[in-house]
């Protein structure tokens, strides 16, 4: 039995969040291996990786009540929108391009997620436009007395970006229900953060009037802790806040890049060291949540559900032709 | 009925529109306490409080990112740019974003938002408060871009603007404003997009044109009447959708056609519309489809010499419709 002093029970999570964010995690890892090789294979055109982001999303969107609360995610974030609601078919009807992806019907590049029904907002490939209307979304929530929070996610890169700057200056003051997450890997594709960024991400919040704090992004538990506080603060009409939750992406920036023009391996394999999934695993352990048999048994769920997903989607049928002039405007035939 | 001028017009539309409907709400520079530069949003602040009126910084990305952001939670932000000129900034959020959002994630979500922008010239606002913005933005599918030239028109479509499920840029040129002004019916009614109107009938030739232009077009249409010449002025109204039916029946009666308008000629609206006529009517043609607008040159002047050296005028049109009518 778990400690009452468990980290975990501190924090307000029971055995069954801990088992499903793993599961998450377990679940990211596999798609995003599943699909790098289907790349390599020649079967998947284009892959955004995610491997090494897994605890800073999955601990950052627990924080946020699922059905209730808004997601504006970015790219990177194949282990949010499971959590947010998708499936790994799901991930894999994108990937391939497939009529019934949830993003787009295939009409977006892999990973530009989106779903009104999981409250995932549409994204773009321009970078932290969603920073924007995460802010105008929180705004509306706020105008219509709502109960909900709206998070926005991005990496250090899209700390340059005016856009961002924008939507800090405005959730700072009109007080907004938003939270800001940054996963910040160190790199936007080749460019170093020292070149990216001037002083600290985290610490630009002070300049728009709100607490920014930074977190070990490879370990879940503090992700989670430091964005349950912020979620609270939001709902709580506190306002906004800025996450910056350090990590490391361990595959190339997509599947067209090739990071060992800018990366040393030496710097790859430390960070390797620190992978958040045996990280999590060891705690889970510690404090007899999962022994090796379950997770043993979890992988394979986890193995079998990504080789169903892939393979049910691979089967899936591509959009229509025809299809592509439909959704410009709500009535067709303007032209 | 109401005699009112242009930015009247929509001061008092919007105004009645915000009663109507609290999922209105208006954003932009000094949309405030100033209510407005040019007062579009004179008393708002008062009757509908800081919630629904809001001051935004001085950040044009951030008025088409958050105006999209309240659009996909269900309001109905009507944002302002305070001049045309200044859009840029939003260019992204409006092209990327606002006009990608519903094709882009399938129909599952939209963006129905309205972006108000006083353009246009003959206001000695010089290279950055003269600006014709209309053919960047109706080059981008997924955006409408409508630009009224009378009272009535702007309140008509206003209100399809604001009823729309779609982004749509709403164009009012600022020398309009109080220039222009016309019989407003006290009853809400809309004006439907991509429906041009024939403003002056005749048989001699088409004159397609918009916004100043339009009332230029006809003053100088006015003149040649007295020469026996009748001109045929059509106001497209919109942009896009283009009622390019309208002109290409008007140019089967004529046989002629011109277009006006004040952005440069190159890649103008003037070109889309002259490309239409060339593709779908060429052999009702009795003569070559002419371009009167802008020179190309980065923007409008500001000393008055130069100003009505850029901006044609009736004086100007009437010596080209001359010229074609007699070709």
């Amino acid at each position: 039995m778990p400690k009452a002093t468990d980290l975990h029970t501190e924090l307000g999570l029971k055995e069954e969040d801990l088992i499903e964010m793993f599961r998450f995690m377990l679940l990211a890892r596999a798609c995003d291996e599943r699909q790098w090789a289907l790349n390599r294979m020649g079967k998947a055109p284009f892959v955004v990786p995610v491997s090494g982001h897994e605890a800073a999303q999955v601990g950052s969107a627990w924080a946020f009540e699922r059905g209730k609360d808004v997601f504006c995610p970015y790219y990177r974030d194949l282990a949010l929108v499971l959590v947010a609601g998708f499936s790994p078919r799901d991930v894999f009807l994108g990937l391939f391009g497939k009529k019934d992806d949830p993003s787009s019907g295939g009409r977006q590049m892999p990973a530009h997620w989106g779903s009104k029904e999981r409250k995932i907002i549409t994204g773009s490939s321009p970078i932290a436009t969603q920073c924007l209307h995460a802010a105008g979304i929180a705004l509306a929530k706020k105008i219509k007395r709502e109960d909900a929070v709206v998070g926005t996610w991005f990496g250090e890169g899209g700390t340059s970006e005016g856009d961002w700057h924008g939507a800090m200056n405005f959730a700072g003051i009109h007080k907004l229900p938003l939270v800001f997450v940054c996963e910040n890997n160190q790199y936007a594709i080749s460019v170093h953060e020292s070149k990216q960024v001037a002083g600290s991400v985290h610490s630009r919040a002070a300049g728009y009037g709100f607490p920014g704090v930074q977190g070990d992004g490879n370990d879940v538990l503090e992700c989670f802790r430091l964005t349950k506080e912020a979620v609270d603060r939001a709902r709580a009409g506190e306002g906004p806040s800025l996450i910056e939750l350090r990590t490391y992406r361990y595959y190339s920036h997509t599947s067209d890049d090739d990071d060992r023009t800018y990366r040393p391996r030496e710097e790859v394999d430390e960070w390797r060291a620190k992978d958040p999934i045996p990280r999590f695993e060891t705690y889970l352990k510690s404090v007899d949540v999962l022994d090796d048999a379950a997770v043993a048994s979890m992988r394979e769920q986890v193995a079998t559900d990504v080789a169903e997903g892939a393979k049910s989607a691979e089967e899936a049928p591509f959009p229509d032709a025809a299809d592509a002039a439909k959704h410009v405007f709500a009535s067709e035939g303007v032209n | 009925m109401t005699e009112k001028n242009v930015v009247t017009a929509i001061h008092d539309t919007l105004m009645d529109e915000m009663r109507n409907d609290d999922r209105v709400i208006v954003l932009g520079e000094d949309v405030g306490a100033r209510g407005g530069v040019f007062r579009a949003t004179m008393g708002f602040l008062d009757e509908f409080g800081e919630e629904r009126v809001i001051d935004t910084p001085l950040d044009e990305c951030l008025i088409a990112g958050v105006a999209i952001g309240l659009a996909l939670d269900g309001l109905r932000p009507v944002a302002e740019m305070q001049f045309a000129d200044f859009i840029f900034p939003g260019f992204n959020q409006i092209v990327q974003e606002a006009a990608r959002i519903r094709y882009r994630s399938n129909g599952d979500f939209t963006v129905p938002m309205v972006i108000r922008a006083p353009w246009g010239g003959g206001v000695h606002g010089a290279l950055y408060h003269s600006q014709s913005v209309e053919a960047f933005f109706a080059h981008v599918p997924g955006l409408k871009v409508v630009v009224p030239s009378t009272p009535y028109d702007a309140k008509g479509m206003l209100i399809q603007a604001m009823e729309d499920p779609d982004p749509v840029l709403y164009l009012e040129h600022k020398k309009t404003y109080r220039l222009i002004k016309g019989d407003v019916p006290d009853e809400r009614y809309t004006v439907p997009f991509g429906k041009a109107a024939v403003r002056r009938e005749g048989s001699d030739l088409t004159c397609v044109s918009y916004g100043l232009m339009h009332h230029h077009c006809v003053e100088a249409a006015n003149r040649l009447a007295s020469e026996g010449l009748e001109i045929e002025v059509i106001d497209l109204r919109s942009i896009y959708p283009l009622d390019i039916d309208t002109v290409l029946e008007s140019v089967g009666k004529t046989g002629k056609a011109m277009v006006v308008y004040e952005d440069n000629k190159f890649l103008g609206v003037g070109a889309e519309v002259s490309a239409q006529i060339a593709e779908k009517a060429l052999f009702e043609l009795d003569g070559p489809i002419v371009r009167v607008a802008g020179p190309h040159v980065p923007a409008m002047p500001f000393a008055p010499t130069l100003e009505k050296w850029f901006l044609p005028d009736a004086d100007r049109i009437e010596q080209e419709m001359r010229k074609l009518a007699e070709f």
